[in-house]
C-alpha cells in the first residue's frame, strides 16, 4: 500500500480555495498562520497526495486541527473538511504504528482499546488524575516523546474534575423511569462514557427531566463509548467496530429516540451512517440508528418541562461545536434558556469559535488549547455572565478551567444546560 | 553562505519577529495559492506588521533582485497574489491592528490588513457606511480591495472602491515610504498617484495605510424579486427602470441555469422554465422608496414580467436573496472547479452579449452558468468543469478566450472587477492595443526599475498564452 493511500484527495477538489473558512477557524485566529487554517489544511492534504509534500510536514497542521469543524458551517461550497481531516489522521496514524516503537503502542493500546471502549474502566476511576497516571501515559508520554503532558497541564484538570460518585452510588441507577401520565416517547438513553465517568450527575439528571417532560427514559445495558476519540484520533477500525456494537445492543429495544446529552457523542452517534457507508451489512442499521439519535435538546423542546423556579441570573451560551456544526443543533437550546423565568440571556461575541477543548485536544496540546480557550475567555468577561451554559462534557471542563484561569470561580460558573434546566424544574 | 542564506539572514535583521519570517515547506505551500488557478511555491513569507519592515524588505529585494508578491487574503481570482517567480510573499494580512473612524471629515483610516466588512461595521456606528461591498467582504483585506478596485452590487448605484479613497501611505519598490493624496474628497495637487495605485495589483508598491471615504448610511431599503421568461426582456426593463430616475442600490441577475442549479441543490419554489430572474435593492428615505419600489414594479409588469413580489419585510427581503446567495455552492456540485469570469459590456449589450455566450456554450460544450450585477453590465460567466480532466480544460480555454473577445467587441472590457493578474495577461493587448500597454509597462518601469514588485502580472510575457490544464 502507498503511504498516502486513503487520503481523502478528491474531496479536496471540492475546495475553491475562497477562503470563507479562515474567520472561522480558531487555530487560524490564535496561530496566525495560513498552514494552520482550513484551507492551508485541505491543500496540505492535497500536496501530500500528489506527493509534493511529505506526510511529515503535514503531521503538525493536521494535529493542531481542534477538529471543530467550524469551517464546515461556513464553507459556500459544502466541502467535507471533517472527512478529509479524518482521512489524514488515518494515514498519518497507520504510518506512526508502522514506525513506533513498542512503548508506543502499548500507549495507544492502554487509550484506545483499554480504556475509553469499557464503561466498566472508567466507572472504577475516581478522577481523571488517577486516569494519566494509571494508564501510565504520563510516564509513556514522556519516553515516547508522543505528546506533551506536563505537570501544570495535569494539576489544572485536577482542580476542575467534580467528585465523583463511589461505584456503589453509581450501581443505584434505576434502568427504567416511568413518567406519571401518558408516555409521550419512549427514549433509549446514550450515557457516553467520559460523561458517564465524570458527570454522571448530569446524566441522572438529564433522563429525570425527559420523565418529568413525559417520557419513559431506559438504559440499554451493555452500551458502549461512541468512538468519537478514536475516530478523531486516526482509529477508525476500532471506531467502526465501537460503532456496530452499539447499533446491534440498541437494536434489542424498542424506543423512538436514542437521547444523550454529550454534543460530542451525539455527532458521532449521528454519524455512523458515513462511518459504515461502505459496508453493505452495515449501511442500513447505521442508518436506522443515525435516524433515531438526537441531543437531548431537540427532546426537551418538543415537550412540556416544569419549569416553575425563576433563575434570576445572567447567562451566556457556549454552544458545543459538534452539535452545532456536525448535529445541527442550533435553536433548540437557546430557546430552552429562553423559556426559564427570569433568566437573562446575554450571547457573547464569536460564539461559534470552539474553546479549544475538542475531545482530548486541551490535554495533547495543551499550550493551543490554552491560547483558544484566553480569547474565548475574554469574549466571555465582555458580557459579564454568571453562569456559563454548555452541552458537552468536554466544553464543560474546559469551561471551567477557563473560570480557574481567569481566577473568577467566586462570581462565575460553568454548568451544564441540563444542570440549569433541572434547577428550574425543581429536580434534583 | 548562499543567495537564500543570505537573503534569510538580512531579512531576519529586518524582522526582529523571527516567527514572522516563515520558511518550512509546509508555510511555503500555504502561500502558494489563491482563489484562482495555479499555485507557486515562495522562497520565504513575511508577514509585516509596519511600513519601516515593508521599507526594509522592500530595500533587502530591490539590492538582491528578489521578487516581492504582497498578499492580502489570497481571495483573488485573477492570480494577483500568485509567486508566480517565487522569492518573497509579504503578508499583510496580520496589520490589521488600525480602524480609525472620523465621523466629523467622515473618512476611515485603515491598515492593510483591516477586513473590508469590518470597516463598514464600523462606520455603521456612526451612522455612516464604507459602500464597496465586493460579495468576499467577510474575507477582503482592505489593500486587496484597492489593489484590485474591487466592486460589489452596490457599484451601480455608489461606484466602486477607487471611488472611495482619498489618500494612501505606500512603500515603493525601491523602499521608499511616500504618501498619496489626503483626507479630502477634492485634492488636484499633481498627478493623482492614488488612482494609479489603486487597481495596480501589487504591481507598483507595497500600501501601507488608506484613508477612505464614508457616507451615510442610508435609512432604510426594500426588495423585490421578479422573473421572466425572455432573458432580453428583462434586460430591456432593467434599462427602462435606470432611465426612469430611479436607481436601484443592487440589480442582480440569475440566469436559467443558475436557476436550475439553485433549485436542484435546495429547493426554494424557484420557476426551473423562467429565463432570469431579477433581485433589485433600492435604498434611501423610507418614504422615497415605498414610493419607488412599486413604479419599478409597475415597470416589471409592463415589461412582461411573469410575477413580481415586494418583500414586506426585512426578514422576506433576506429570504429573497437567498436564492442568489445559493448559487454558488449550487452551481459547484456536479463538477468542483469553477472559472469565475467578470468580463463586462455596457448595460445595453446585456442581451446581445447572453446571446454570444449561450453560442459559446453550445460550440465548446461546456457548462456555463451567468449570473451577476446587471445593472452596471459587470455580469460572471461562470464555467464549471474538473480541472484534473484535460480534455476539458482546453475546451474550456477556448471558451474562456471566446468570452473575452467578445466582451471587447461589445465595447466591454476583460475585467469588471477581479482584475488581470495572471489569468486575463494574456488578453491585455486585445483590449487596450500595442501603444496602450506599452504606455503602461513604461509606467511600472519608472516605479519598478528592478522589476521585483510582483513580476509575471498584468503584462503578458512574450507568448503567454491562457493555459488552464495542468
Ligand atoms: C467567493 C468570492 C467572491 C468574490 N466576490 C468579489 C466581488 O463581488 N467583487 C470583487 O471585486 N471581487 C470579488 N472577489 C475577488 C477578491 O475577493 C477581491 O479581488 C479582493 O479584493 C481580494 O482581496 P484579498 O485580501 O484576498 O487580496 P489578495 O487576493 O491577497 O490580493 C489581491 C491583490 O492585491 C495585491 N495586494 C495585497 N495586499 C497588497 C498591499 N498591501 N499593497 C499592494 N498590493 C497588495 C496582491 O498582490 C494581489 O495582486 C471574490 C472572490 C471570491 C473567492
Ligand atoms: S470556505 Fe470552503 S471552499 Fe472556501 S477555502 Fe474554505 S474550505 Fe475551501
Ligand atoms: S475543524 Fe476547526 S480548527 Fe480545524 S480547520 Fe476547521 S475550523 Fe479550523
Amino acid at each position: 500500500m502507498k503511504e498516502v493511500e486513503g487520503l481523502a484527495y478528491n474531496e479536496t477538489f471540492s475546495c475553491v480555495q475562497c477562503g470563507y473558512c479562515l474567520p472561522a477557524c480558531p487555530t487560524y485566529k490564535t496561530m496566525k498562520k495560513e498552514t494552520h487554517s482550513p484551507r492551508g489544511r485541505i491543500n496540505l492534504v492535497k500536496m501530500a497526495a500528489e506527493g509534493k509534500i511529505s506526510l511529515e510536514q503535514i503531521q503538525e497542521p493536521i494535529e493542531l486541527c481542534l477538529g471543530c469543524r467550524a469551517c464546515e458551517r461556513v464553507c459556500p461550497t459544502n466541502v467535507q473538511y471533517g472527512m478529509i481531516l479524518e482521512s489524514a489522521k488515518e494515514v498519518l496514524n497507520r504510518k506512526e504504528k508502522q514506525e513506533s516503537s513498542a512503548a508506543a503502542k502499548t500507549f495507544n493500546n492502554i487509550l484506545f482499546k483499554q480504556l475509553f471502549p469499557k464503561k466498566r474502566n472508567l466507572a472504577k476511576a475516581s478522577n481523571l488524575l488517577w486516569f494519566y497516571q494509571k494508564t501510565g501515559m504520563k510516564k509513556l508520554a514522556h519516553k515516547t516523546g508522543l505528546i506533551n503532558v506536563l505537570p501544570e497541564n495535569l494539576a489544572s484538570f485536577d482542580k476542575i474534575i467534580p467528585e465523583i460518585s463511589s461505584p456503589s452510588e453509581r450501581k443505584k441507577r434505576q434502568q427504567i423511569l416511568t413518567p406519571d401520565g401518558e408516555v409521550k416517547y419512549r427514549i433509549a438513553f446514550f450515557t457516553g462514557c467520559v460523561m458517564d465517568a465524570v458527570f454522571d450527575r448530569i446524566n441522572d439528571l438529564s433522563m429525570k427531566l425527559l420523565q418529568a417532560g413525559g417520557c419513559e427514559v431506559v438504559i440499554v445495558p451493555n452500551q458502549n463509548c461512541c468512538g468519537a476519540l478514536h475516530s478523531h484520533s486516526g482509529e477508525l477500525d476500532l471506531a467502526k467496530e465501537l460503532a456496530k456494537r452499539n447499533i446491534e445492543t440498541f437494536e434489542q429495544e424498542s424506543f423512538d429516540f436514542v437521547v444523550n446529552s454529550a454534543g460530542g457523542c451525539g455527532a458521532m452517534l449521528n454519524e455512523y451512517h458515513h462511518l459504515l457507508k461502505a459496508e453493505p451489512e452495515w449501511a442500513e442499521r447505521a442508518k436506522w440508528f443515525t435516524g433515531k439519535s438526537v441531543d437531548i435538546s431537540v427532546i426537551l423542546s418538543k415537550l412540556e418541562l416544569p419549569l416553575k423556579r425563576e433563575i434570576n441570573k445572567i447567562v451566556t451560551y457556549q454552544p458545543s461545536c459538534h452539535m452545532k456544526n456536525v448535529q445541527k443543533v442550533e435553536k433548540e437550546p437557546i430557546n430552552l434558556l429562553k423559556s426559564i423565568k427570569e433568566l437573562t440571556l446575554h450571547r457573547m461575541e464569536n460564539e461559534d469559535m470552539c474553546c479549544g477543548s475538542a475531545g482530548i485536544y486541551n490535554i495533547v496540546n495543551y499550550k493551543e488549547s490554552m491560547e483558544i480557550l484566553d480569547n474565548k475567555m475574554t469574549d466571555v468577561k465582555k458580557v459579564s455572565p454568571q453562569v456559563i451554559v454548555t452541552t458537552n462534557p468536554g466544553c464543560l471542563l474546559q469551561m471551567k478551567l477557563g473560570i480557574e484561569r481567569e481566577q473568577i470561580q467566586h462570581k462565575v460558573e460553568a454548568v451544564h444546560l441540563v444542570e440549569l434546566l433541572a434547577e428550574a424544574c425543581n429536580i434534583v | 553562505m548562499n543567495y537564500s542564506e543570505n537573503i534569510y539572514k538580512q531579512l531576519k535583521e529586518a524582522i526582529t519577529d523571527h516567527e514572522r519570517i516563515l520558511i518550512e515547506l509546509e508555510d511555503l505551500h500555504s502561500y502558494s495559492f489563491d482563489a484562482s488557478f495555479g499555485s507557486y511555491l515562495p522562497e520565504f513569507v513575511v508577514q509585516v506588521k509596519s511600513a519601516e519592515e515593508v521599507s526594509k524588505v522592500m530595500k533587502i529585494a530591490n539590492k538582491e533582485k528578489i521578487p516581492v508578491t504582497p498578499r492580502g487574503n489570497a481571495s483573488s481570482l485573477s492570480g494577483g497574489p500568485l509567486p508566480v517567480k517565487g522569492g518573497i510573499v509579504l503578508d499583510v494580512s496580520l496589520w490589521n491592528d488600525e480602524l480609525l473612524i472620523d465621523p466629523d471629515d467622515m473618512i476611515a483610516i485603515v491598515s492593510p490588513g483591516v477586513i473590508t466588512a469590518r470597516i463598514d461595521e464600523a462606520a455603521n456606528l456612526y451612522g455612516l457606511m464604507y459602500a464597496p461591498d465586493p460579495s468576499s467582504s467577510n474575507i477582503s483585506t482592505i489593500a486587496g480591495n484597492l489593489a484590485e478596485n474591487s466592486g460589489g452590487p452596490r457599484g451601480l448605484k455608489y461606484g466602486v472602491t477607487k471611488d472611495y479613497v482619498l489618500g494612501l501611505e505606500v512603500v515603493t519598490p525601491e523602499g521608499q515610504i511616500i504618501r498619496t493624496g489626503g483626507r479630502t474628497v477634492k485634492n488636484v495637487t499633481g498627478y493623482d498617484l492614488t488612482k494609479l495605485i489603486v487597481g495596480s495589483e501589487g504591481t507598483l508598491g507595497v500600501i501601507t495605510q488608506a484613508i477612505l471615504r464614508l457616507v451615510p448610511k442610508p435609512p432604510s431599503s426594500k426588495t423585490l424579486m421578479t422573473i421572466f421568461d425572455d432573458l432580453v426582456r428583462s434586460g430591456e426593463a432593467i434599462s427602462k427602470v435606470l432611465s426612469s430616475g430611479i436607481i436601484p442600490s443592487k440589480i442582480e441577475l440569475m440566469d436559467q441555469a443558475s436557476i436550475i442549479a439553485v433549485e436542484e441543490y435546495q429547493p426554494l419554489g424557484l420557476p426551473v422554465d423562467a429565463e432570469a430572474i431579477l433581485l433589485i435593492e433600492l435604498d434611501g428615505h423610507p418614504a422615497a422608496i415605498a414610493d419607488e419600489i412599486v413604479k419599478v414594479k409597475e415597470i416589471m409588469d409592463m415589461k412582461g414580467a411573469r410575477n413580481t413580489v415586494i418583500a414586506e419585510s426585512d426578514a422576506e427581503a433576506t429570504e429573497l436573496w437567498k436564492a442568489r446567495k445559493l448559487v454558488s455552492p449550487a452551481i459547484v456540485r456536479t463538477k468542483p472547479t469553477k472559472i469565475s469570469e467578470d468580463a463586462t459590456v455596457p448595460r445595453s449589450k446585456i442581451p446581445e452579449f447572453f446571446k454570444r455566450l449561450k453560442e459559446i456554450k453550445i460550440k465548446y460544450g461546456v457548462t456555463l452558468v451567468v449570473f451577476g450585477h446587471a445593472g452596471d453590465g459587470n455580469l460572471h460567466p461562470n464555467i464549471i468543469c474538473d480541472k484534473r480532466e484535460k480534455e476539458e480544460m482546453i475546451r474550456v480555454e477556448q471558451a474562456v478566450s471566446e468570452i473575452f473577445t467578445a466582451a471587447i467587441e461589445l465595447g466591454g472590457t476583460l475585467s469588471g472587477e477581479h482584475g488581470i493578474g495572471t489569468m486575463k495577461a494574456s488578453f491585455m493587448e486585445l483590449e487596450l492595443g500595442e501603444h496602450g500597454v506599452d504606455m503602461m509597462k513604461r509606467i511600472k518601469q519608472a516605479w519598478d526599475p528592478n522589476m521585483i514588485m510582483n513580476p509575471g502580472k498584468i503584462f503578458p510575457e512574450k507568448g503567454q498564452k491562457l493555459v488552464l490544464s495542468e
